[in-house]
């Protein structure tokens, strides 16, 4: 059996995985589908608990930090960030 | 003075808030056709033959001096011949209007340069895949409150298929780095820029955008200029339809009424879909900001939302 690991990024309207979501990535270990920039103008689900009930698996989750003294109204990168991933199996 | 069309009050405000402007069809055909004929298109864009490669074919147009070769910090005004295609676009109207509010008059030309996007038979030749251009902002880390202004000139039809620049609206107060932000593949309210020949966009430096792929079979051209202020950038456009109650505040949140959407403090506060919840409101603070800078004014704002955090009775 070998192993593959499918990525799913998504970025959500807040640090509650039942928010909706407002960005996303997917990157396929697979070989089989091939993601870029600006393909889909649909999120591939509504919420972060979607795509937990579709079989993703939570990975790694934006912690929350305080604000830099200084730099609180400041807006820079997207601030709630979660990765997902599915491992396949490439030769099923 | 050459006649020129200045902005209004509401275009600047939709520039501050959404962090660009579209004029669709605003070049007249007799100028997209002379442009496209000196850089060596000669019957259209549908005509690719005698191409022979992606780096060739940019060789060539470089090599050809129909762009002109001009060093960064030019006035604007010396940086195009007056009789060429560029000369003859920067003369119109609403391009010498747009760029006087937005930059000022005497800007200076930072820098320009000829997209060419090619269709799939062109990457399929060399062995390559045909992407499409990461998510980036222009540039560098750039913290100033004056803005530069770019310039998307289309000089042909752009269709869905041919893979215009794609865009995030209201991305263009966020302080980031450069391609940093490649990782956002798709974002909720991007735009793919789909307009008629002639096509003008007027962006803020700091916007968040990519080329598209090309899944036509013809090469897509888009022409980008950018220009810097020398002057401080408060009151340079029409002002005369700026209401007299602008400084004034609105009931909030418990209304008897919808507001008025034409407002300009509505269109300061209006989310944008990708707008987390709670940075959606850092955005409505730095807009104002930015508004308080083009307005010469720090007394505005809107719908309280920087009174309210300035407020400490000593």
């Amino acid at each position: 059996m070998a192993l593959r690991q499918q990525v799913l990024v998504l970025y959500l309207k807040s640090s509650a995985l039942d928010t909706e979501v407002i960005g996303w990535a997917n990157y396929d270990g697979t070989g089989e589908t091939a993601h870029m920039a600006g393909d889909s103008d649909d999120p591939p689900y509504r919420t972060g608990i979607g795509a937990l009930r579709d079989g993703w698996r939570l990975l790694q989750a934006t912690p929350l930090a305080p604000h830099a003294t200084g730099d609180e109204y400041r807006t820079s990168y997207l601030k709630y960030e979660f990765f997902f991933e599915k491992l396949v199996d490439a030769d099923g | 003075m050459a006649d020129r069309n200045l902005l209004n009050s509401r275009q600047m405000a939709h520039f501050t808030a959404r962090g660009f402007l579209r004029f669709d069809a605003v070049v007249p055909d007799s100028i997209n056709r002379a442009f496209l004929c000196e850089i060596g298109v000669v019957d259209g864009v549908d005509q690719n033959t005698g191409i022979d490669g992606i780096a060739e074919h940019h060789a060539r147009i470089m090599a050809s001096s129909a762009v002109p070769v001009v060093p960064a910090g030019t006035l604007l005004a010396d940086a195009y011949p007056q009789g060429c295609a560029l000369g003859k676009l920067m003369a119109l109207p609403e391009v010498l209007g747009t760029i006087e509010s937005l930059v000022g008059k005497g800007c200076l030309f930072d820098h320009h340069f000829l997209h060419v996007t090619f269709p799939e038979r062109f990457f399929e030749a060399e062995g390559r895949r045909n992407v499409s251009q990461h998510l980036h902002q222009d540039s560098t880390i750039d913290l100033r409150r004056a803005f530069d202004v770019q310039i998307l000139y289309f000089p042909h039809e752009v269709t869905r298929e041919m893979g215009g620049t794609r865009f995030v609206p209201g991305t263009h107060l966020r302080v980031v780095s450069e391609a940093a932000i490649s990782r956002y593949q798709n974002i909720l309210g991007q735009q793919h820029i789909v307009c008629p020949a002639g096509t003008l966009f007027f962006m803020h430096h700091g916007i968040w955008h990519g080329g598209g792929v090309n899944l036509s079979d013809h090469l897509r051209y888009m022409f980008k200029i950018r220009l810097c202020p020398i002057v401080r950038q408060t009151r340079l456009w029409n002002t005369s339809d700026l209401p007299e109650d602008h400084l004034e505040q609105r009931p909030i949140f418990w209304l008897n009424k919808q507001p008025d959407p034409e407002h300009i403090h509505s269109m300061l506060t209006r989310p944008e879909p990708w707008h987390e919840q709670d940075t959606g409101r850092l955005e409505y603070l730095n807009r104002i900001r930015m508004w308080r800078y083009l307005l010469g004014d720090e007394r505005f704002d809107a719908d309280y939302w920087i009174t309210r955090v300035e407020n400490e009775p000593e």
